[in-house]
């Protein structure tokens, strides 16, 4: 019937050409950014991409046995290099994140963000149907969540350990545990985030959480990220400065205008409308994510799905957030357009995970039953 | 069924599929909700503030440094500047911007090799500075000192090393009370004015007098180069410059050879000279001495500068032209005879002076004895019995009416900052001052201008003038306004004529003055002595003595007295007596009339003295700083401050007569009448002026004034 032969037909569309687009945005910006040229950031960004797609369509291709069969072990093996990575940096003398593999810097925390999910889900799935009212439904997720959470918080990385919180988070409150548990976790999180705030907080970040608070109090301190970044979306207006005419990233009054803030960027020379294809494409990708989860019959799916969605949400929020200042300077780079292998990798790792669940979604649609 | 709301609730896999529904949709909505808040958000930032940010874009991207204008030159009235701009190199440090205060300004103090009390200066200004405000650090640089400077401002931030142009005053001390001097505009000025251009480096407002006065005219428009800078502060490009519009030009009537000649001659006296063109009122000069240096207070007074000038009793920084405050002594007798003229006494009259008059029960001393005196031996030789007699006859009211007529007690239409305007006594006057009737010696006391009696330098060349020439004459200092009262005559031709002949016999004839003649034939200066005593007799003799004690010396003149061309006034603070004043009088007409004449005789007496005016400033501020060291405490950050403190002394010094005017004045000896008198500036010793003189014969030779004679009350 169509001209175009199945095998592409059958792809994930809806969140391919919003992906597509925002990685190809995301290489104009960074070729700006880089005063108008492919190197050093747009041409890594483009092939990075390329080798992290083939990885999702390779991941895409994994049956639920062997995803569920692989959750452990990945969850172990990462929790491992997590402690590795931990045992360099008290080694060497400093906080380290990052693991060398000679031919990448393996950053094991950003790995665990879809394995947590990927565990919990596996646990959730596992768990009999009725047990999610007992503390057997919690201790266990609770102790998943949280040895890698102390271990990133070591590092210290709170960022990270905020969004393996959040990821870990919405899987139990999907998984159906009872209300009132997040009712009560709730009310506990609010005595417990001001002695957090005071006692387990180091100085930087709490100036940070103060900046936020008022940024104009120290514009040239650590209020100078924040106001700049405001500046260079304010100053975009509706349609931008042009295309490589941003002037606050181009004579560095942007600070990380390829990474953190490269929304700052893009709003710059992009303005509104910029921002409005953004933050569509992501909602467009997010929407597709929670109907794979809602489509899919397996409780693990389900969970899965809705898992990565709310990883990828949780950067993208976060980073936007940061950058209008709405919230504070958390080293969090926004996903398919900031530069990094990391949250590259991670972020295509969740949509492969979610294409994979969409591949069983279709298999069970055609075969009535799933494997 | 609420889902684990009750443990006895009967969970199935269906009711969990059911809650995935419903909070899978919870967790949609609320990502819904943030993609919304971001949208909005974005859309108030970009769209509903973007003006605002917009600007803050250009003001981060665009550097727009103010170019300062050079300044308008202050010419004299041939055109030749008597402030003008040099260029040259300079330092400021903006206090906001430095890293490391005291670090900065100590390595910029090694570099530039300043001295202690230079440096506590820099460092006091840069403690007291608004923050934005430029400090001056150094000014009139060497290119090599200047590069060290610049070649080390990476490590320096907030050091700004400027090629710009420095005000000069060719004639230094000369001009200081004239012109004023420049300096940064204090926090205040910024505030009232509001104009970026005064917290420029390198930008000076006018701080004093005419630089002050004529600050909108002098200051022109300042440049500006708008550069494109990164966020660390490298020049991208350049985006445009203007060049400055220089101010305009205030072109003076002073003749600056002459305020400078004047100046140095007072030589070590204390006091003024001004000097007016007869035709037109022009001002050609008003030199007061000692006076400071006004190219070395544009960075600001420096400490040790400042606790020079503050210990000298002759109070340097006080203009003494316009606020030196003296009673004018036998300088208003000839005014007075025009007021007797007007009031219709025959000059030709005579009184008898036999060392004084009886007036009713009380005896009036003169300073000599005089026989038969009338109008013009009066003024020759500054009866005082003459005075005595008329004024009470034709009654003071009248005589002061007079003397308000001819300027005294005026202020004058003039571009200064503030002028004292002294005082003519009355009867009405004294009523309302002192709620006191007045008496005889009163009358006595103000008709040999003494008493209450207290005028300005100024208003005693403008009194000069108008008696000399019969016009009311309205002094005058900018070229560009119009000189008025030329044609308006004030007294009629015969009687200026007398008082013009009987002036000229003060110098020229057998009058006080003798050694006042002008060494030419055919040009003879006309004037009149004066000497106003300060304090009681009971305390100073007034020619010896304490210095503060001593008896100021006046001296009002013009020449040539029949067809005058320039009149003035000199007064010498302390000097002694009118001896101290004339002998500068006569050497300026001299140098009017003949330059190079008027020169030798001045190289002559600054052989004696130690140089001119400047060096002998520079010698002592050395030795002051030598011998003051560190312990010199800071001078008042504001140079208001130091006005205010000025005019508040110069207000208690013209009071200082104040204290014997409701005394009878015995007055003091009149200068030397003959011309073979002691050198000039010698003071006087009491005696020597009853030498007798050949030129008067008829008069019986003055006797030595009786000091200390007891009066009847």
């Amino acid at each position: 019937m169509s001209v175009i032969p199945a095998p592409v037909a059958r792809q994930p569309w809806a969140m391919l050409f919003p992906l597509f687009i925002l990685i190809g945005f995301g290489g104009l910006v960074l070729y700006s950014a880089a005063g108008g040229s492919l190197d050093p950031y747009a041409g890594s960004h483009l092939l990075r991409f390329g080798v992290f797609l083939v990885m999702a369509i390779i991941l895409a291709l994994f049956p639920p046995d062997l995803a569920k069969l692989a959750a452990y072990p990945i969850y172990v093996v990462l929790l491992i290099l997590l402690v590795i990575v931990e045992a360099i940096g008290f080694v060497g003398g400093g906080s380290q994140r990052w693991l060398n593999l000679g031919f990448m810097q393996l950053q094991p925390s950003e790995l665990m963000k879809p394995a947590l999910v990927l565990v919990l889900a596996r646990f959730y799935s596992d768990l009999p149907v009725g047990m999610i009212g007992t503390w057997r439904a919690v201790v266990p997720a609770g102790i998943l969540i949280g040895l890698p959470i102390m271990l990133v918080l070591a590092q210290p990385d709170l960022g990270t350990s905020l969004a393996i919180a959040f990821g870990g988070g919405v899987v139990m409150f999907l998984a159906g545990l009872p209300m009132r548990w997040f009712v009560m976790g709730g009310a506990a999180a609010a005595v417990i985030a001001p002695l957090a705030f005071f006692f387990g907080l180091q100085p930087y970040q709490q100036r940070r959480v103060f900046t936020f608070l008022d940024p104009e109090n120290d514009p040239l301190g650590d209020g100078y990220h924040i106001t700049q970044s405001k500046i260079a979306i304010g100053s975009g207006g509706f349609s931008g400065k042009g295309f490589n005419e941003g002037t606050q990233s181009h004579l560095h009054y942007l600070p990380e205008p390829h990474t953190d803030f490269i929304f700052a960027t893009m709003a710059e020379e992009w303005g509104f409308v910029g921002g409005v294809v953004v933050i569509g494409c992501f909602a467009l990708i997010l929407y597709w994510a929670l109907s794979v989860a809602r489509n899919s019959n397996d409780r693990f799916g389900k969970l899965l799905a809705a898992g990565m969605a709310a990883t990828i949400f949780f950067y993208v929020s976060i980073n936007l957030m940061m950058v209008m200042g709405l919230a504070p300077v958390v080293g969090i780079p926004l996903p398919f357009m900031s530069h990094g292998g990391s949250s590259m990798m991670t972020n295509m790792v969740c949509i492969g995970t979610l294409m994979m669940v969409y591949r069983w979604n279709r298999l069970q649609g055609r075969k009535g039953t799933l494997g | 069924m609420k889902l684990g709301s009750r443990k006895t609730s009967i969970v199935t896999a269906s009711t969990l599929d059911n809650a995935f529904k419903r909070r899978s949709f919870l967790v949609a909505a609320g990502m819904g909700g943030i993609a919304t808040l971001l949208a909005t958000r974005m859309g108030y930032i970009a769209i509903a503030e973007n003006e605002r940010y917009e600007l803050e874009s250009e003001s981060n991207r665009v550097n727009l440094s103010l170019i300062p204008p050079r300044r308008g030159w202050i010419l004299d009235r041939n055109g030749a500047p008597l402030a003008s701009n040099r260029a040259d190199f300079r330092v400021d440090v903006i206090p906001d911007q430095l890293a490391d205060v005291s670090g900065t300004l100590t390595a910029l103090g090694r570099i530039l090799r300043l001295d202690e009390a230079s440096m506590a200066d820099v460092t006091k200004r840069v403690e007291e500075a608004a923050g934005f405000q430029p400090v001056e650090v150094a000014s009139g640089l060497d290119y090599e000192d200047f590069a060290a400077v610049s070649v080390r401002l990476p490590d320096l931030p907030g050091v700004v090393p400027q090629r710009g142009f420095s005000r000069h005053y060719p004639t230094g001390p000369a001009v200081g009370h004239l012109i004023g001097y420049v300096g940064p505009a204090n926090a205040e000025e910024y505030e009232e004015e509001g104009n970026p251009l005064l917290i420029t480096p390198g930008f000076k407002i006018g701080k004093d007098a005419l630089e002050r006065q004529f600050e909108q005219d002098l200051r022109g428009v300042p440049g500006a180069r708008r550069v494109e800078v990164t966020a660390s502060g490298r020049i991208v490009q350049e985006l445009e410059t203007r060049e400055d519009v220089q101010g305009d030009p205030v072109r003076l009537t002073i003749d600056g050879p002459l305020q400078d000649y004047a100046a140095r001659r007072i030589g070590l006296e204390s006091g003024s000279c001004v000097v007016m063109d007869c035709e037109n009122g022009d001002i050609l000069c008003m030199s007061s001495m000692p006076s400071f240096d006004p190219n070395s207070f544009s960075q600001g007074i420096g400490r040790v500068e400042y606790a020079m000038l503050r210990d000298d009793d002759r109070v340097p920084l006080r203009n003494k032209v316009l606020k030196g405050l003296y009673p004018p002594g036998s300088t208003v007798k000839p005014m007075h005879c025009m007021a007797f003229l007007k009031a219709g006494i025959d000059p030709n009259r005579t009184i008898t002076c036999g060392g004084g008059v009886r007036i009713g029960n009380r005896f009036f001393n003169c300073w000599g004895n005089h026989g038969q005196v009338d109008m013009a031996k009066g003024i020759y030789q500054s009866c005082d019995s003459y005075f005595y007699r008329m004024a009470l006859e034709v009654g003071f009211d009248k005589v002061a009416d007079f003397a308000k007529s001819i300027g005294m007690g005026k202020q004058f239409d003039l571009p200064v900052i503030s002028q004292f305007y002294g005082t003519v006594p009355s009867p009405a006057w004294l009523e309302k001052k002192y709620d006191r009737q007045w008496q005889a010696y009163d009358t006595a006391n103000a008709s040999i201008g003494q008493g209450y009696y207290l005028a300005n330098p100024l208003q005693l060349a403008v009194m000069t003038a108008r008696l000399a020439t019969g016009r009311h004459l309205y002094p005058r200092l900018t070229r560009s306004n119009k000189s008025t009262g030329a044609d308006q005559i004030d007294f009629p031709e015969d009687h200026v004529a007398y008082v013009r002949q009987a002036m000229s016999d003060v110098v020229n004839g057998p009058g006080t003055a003798g050694r006042g003649r002008l060494p030419f034939d055919d040009i003879l200066m006309a004037g009149k002595t004066g000497t106003a005593q300060v304090v009681s007799l009971s305390k100073s003799d007034g020619k010896s003595g304490p210095w503060k004690y001593r008896d100021h010396g006046l001296f009002v003149f013009f020449a040539p007295f029949d067809k005058p061309k320039y009149a003035g006034a000199v007064v010498i603070e302390h000097g002694g007596g009118s001896g101290a004043a004339y002998p500068i009088a006569r050497d300026v007409m001299t140098f009017m009339f003949d330059p190079q004449k008027g020169m030798d005789a001045l190289r002559a007496l600054e052989e004696q003295w130690g140089g001119t005016a400047q060096e002998r400033l520079t010698r002592k501020y050395i030795a002051y700083a030598t011998a003051a060291g560190e312990a010199v405490p800071p001078a008042p950050s504001r140079d208001e401050e130091i006005f205010d403190l000025v005019e508040a002394e110069a207000r208690v010094a013209a009071r200082q007569s104040e204290a014997i005017a409701d005394t009878v004045i015995t007055p003091r000896d009149e200068a030397n009448p003959s011309s073979d008198a002691p050198p000039p500036d010698s003071v006087v010793a009491p005696g020597t002026a009853a030498a007798p003189q050949a030129a008067a014969p008829d008069a019986p030779s003055p006797a030595p004034a009786t000091a200390g004679t007891p009066r009847p009350q």
